[in-house]
């Protein structure tokens, strides 16, 4: 633990000293990287101490003063988590089911954002400010709703009731994409029409080309959604095979609520995987969030 | 190409989100605004009662008891959420290294709520919980945050500004990135300090984003539930019980979806009022921005 945290700092502030040095340093830069490597260590604390009560022994997670590392190392907490709650199969749902729902949701909305913003048609402007104006509906709003409507035409406990409504409707994404697609110069349909190309041809070999940056920001915008949603599975979903990652958890959490080490493991199991696509694809992450939030 | 033959292709376009805004937004709100008015446990018959529903809401203490969790829950969370993402913002912004810091301050972003709550149930334990056992460490006793009914609402405070700081902070980031060099080395020259620059520079110019983040984070506050549903089901007590925890526990605990379809329009109702503020307002930038 502690030598994570000196390897956190060394990491962070020495190669950014050593080239200050050469300039001359100024004591104001040195005192506000002290101050963002501490602010740094404790946005990632939680996550390390968890890890590292995640393999402690119950004889050692109770310590006063607390130990800051495992001894010895228990594995057999992983093992514990994973024979008491189907993580794997949680996994497995929660992947295919974000995974329809950001490809749908890419091509309906792109489909959509592509009309609004392309094809003068009737009623086009009177439907976009409904897609806009549902925009500002909280989903607190239409859960009970849902609820009744999943459960008349048989989908509760399915998985068609995160997928279907998350595939179908979503408003932010076809406004964002709409933005991005208006910026698009006209003289390059028009140049497609002449050849003879239809409104198909047009968005799908002229528009969706050339939105592909979007694309991908509004997918990693909707992927955070669906994999982090809690409140729709906590209603819709009530067998744990069909559970998400974040209700298993929850599950996990009330049979194991005072077992700290093998909560620990069982919320690393959950944290993890996302962390290190998180660690790999962060730029874009951070970019798409960014260009998503202040749009 | 032909008028009919480009509406047709629109509307071939849009049908997909089309029915889904009809099915899974506009339908469900209509419905839920009728059952607002309706008394119904979810299985038996319906009756109208009017207003019913929500003149109980005014009488229901517990009504009142999540407005206000969510209220003193707000107050903290967003001036300090605001003043912390901003100075981190402009202390990143000047930096060497920005892009690795920002890779742990949005780190708790990409993490889902259950998650967040479980891992700070442990560090908020009373007993054994690491922050109480470092507060000892300085001679500070720290309270039973999430057991204390006068902790509860400040410990999920303290979790969701750790949690919401690093989404934030790039935004504000995007909004640093708009300002103009030139305002400052024009300040520099009548010799303005780096504290005078921050306050007559960079704090006026990146007011529309300030406030688009306030709102943002008053919209999202007033829909908090994930993390109270989580670490002490709304408890001790009722203590961390919120309005969106009262939406749900009246419909899917009690089964009284007139009631809670109630609560929900009021919620929608104050939703409404802060993003209409903000459409005015971001317009009004705008046209001073021109």
């Amino acid at each position: 633990m502690a030598n994570n945290v000196v390897a956190a700092v060394e990491k962070n502030a020495i190669p950014v000293i050593e080239t200050k040095v050469k300039k001359r340093v100024k004591p104001s830069q040195i005192l506000i990287h002290i101050i963002l490597t501490i602010g740094a260590i404790i946005m990632v604390f939680p996550f390390l101490w968890t890890v590292s009560s995640s393999l402690k022994d119950i004889s050692q997670i109770f310590l006063v003063p607390p130990a800051w590392l495992p001894n010895p190392i228990k594995w057999s907490n992983y093992i514990d988590s994973l024979t008491a709650m189907p993580f794997g199969l949680a996994y497995w749902n929660s992947f295919y089911i974000t995974a329809v729902v950001v490809l749908a949701t890419l091509l309906t909305a792109s489909m959509a954002a592509y009309a609004f913003a392309k094809i003068e048609f009737k009623g086009a402007n009177f439907l976009f400010v409904l897609f806009l104006a549902t925009m500002m509906v909280p989903k607190q709003v239409t859960m009970i709703p849902l609820y009744i409507i999943m459960g008349k035409i048989g989908w509760l406990d399915s998985h068609l009731s995160l997928i279907v409504p998350g595939a179908l409707f979503n408003a932010f994404a076809v406004f964002l994409l709409r933005q991005f697609i208006m910026g698009i110069p006209k003289e390059l349909e028009e140049a497609a029409i002449i050849d003879g190309a239809g409104y198909f041809k047009i968005y799908w070999s002229i528009i969706l080309p050339l939105i592909r940056p979007s694309l991908a920001a509004v997918g990693i915008f909707v992927f955070l959604g669906s994999w982090n949603n809690f409140l729709d599975a906590l209603i819709f979903l009530n067998t744990p095979q069909q559970f998400t990652v974040p209700l298993l958890l929850n599950t996990f959490k009330g049979l194991y609520v005072a077992d700290w080490a093998l909560m620990m493991a069982g919320t690393t199991i959950s944290v993890i995987p996302v962390l290190i696509i998180y660690i790999f694809a962060q730029k874009q992450i951070i970019e798409g969030v960014t260009i998503t939030g202040i749009k | 190409m032909h008028k009919r033959q480009r509406t047709l292709a629109g509307y071939l376009f849009i049908t997909p989100q089309l029915i889904g805004l009809l099915a899974f937004s506009l339908f469900p709100v209509a419905y839920a605004l009728v059952l607002s008015f309706m008394k119904w446990d979810g299985f038996g018959a319906k009756t109208f009662v009017g207003f019913a529903n929500f003149s109980k809401q005014f009488h229901n203490p517990d009504f009142w008891m999540a407005m206000k969790n969510t209220v003193y829950y707000m107050i903290l969370v967003i001036p300090v959420g605001i003043v912390i993402s901003l100075l981190l913002a402009v202390a990143l912004n000047n930096v060497k290294g920005k892009e690795i810091y920002r890779v742990f301050y949005f780190m708790p972003v990409v993490t889902s709520s259950v998650s967040i709550g479980v891992i700070w149930m442990w560090i908020l334990n009373g007993d054994f919980g690491i922050l109480n056992l470092l507060l000892s460490h300085i001679g500070i006793e720290g309270p039973k945050w999430l057991t204390d009914t006068n902790w509860v609402i400040p410990a999920i405070a303290i979790l969701s500004i750790w949690w919401g700081l690093g989404n934030n902070m790039v935004i504000f980031l995007a909004g640093l990135q708009g300002i103009s060099r030139s305002y400052y080395e024009a300040a520099e020259i009548d010799g303005a300090n780096t504290f005078q620059k921050f306050w007559h520079i960079t704090l006026p110019l990146l007011s529309p984003t300030t406030f688009f983040i306030a709102i943002m984070a008053i919209i999202g506050s007033f829909q908090v539930f994930d993390q109270a549903f989580v670490m002490t089901n709304g408890g001790p007590a009722k203590a961390s019980y919120t309005l969106v925890y009262h939406i749900y526990q009246q419909g899917f605990i009690d089964f009284k979806m007139g009631e809670s379809s109630a609560t929900a329009m009021i919620l929608f109702v104050i939703i409404l009022f802060f993003t209409l503020i903000q459409f005015k307002m971001s317009k009004r930038w705008v046209h001073y921005g021109e």
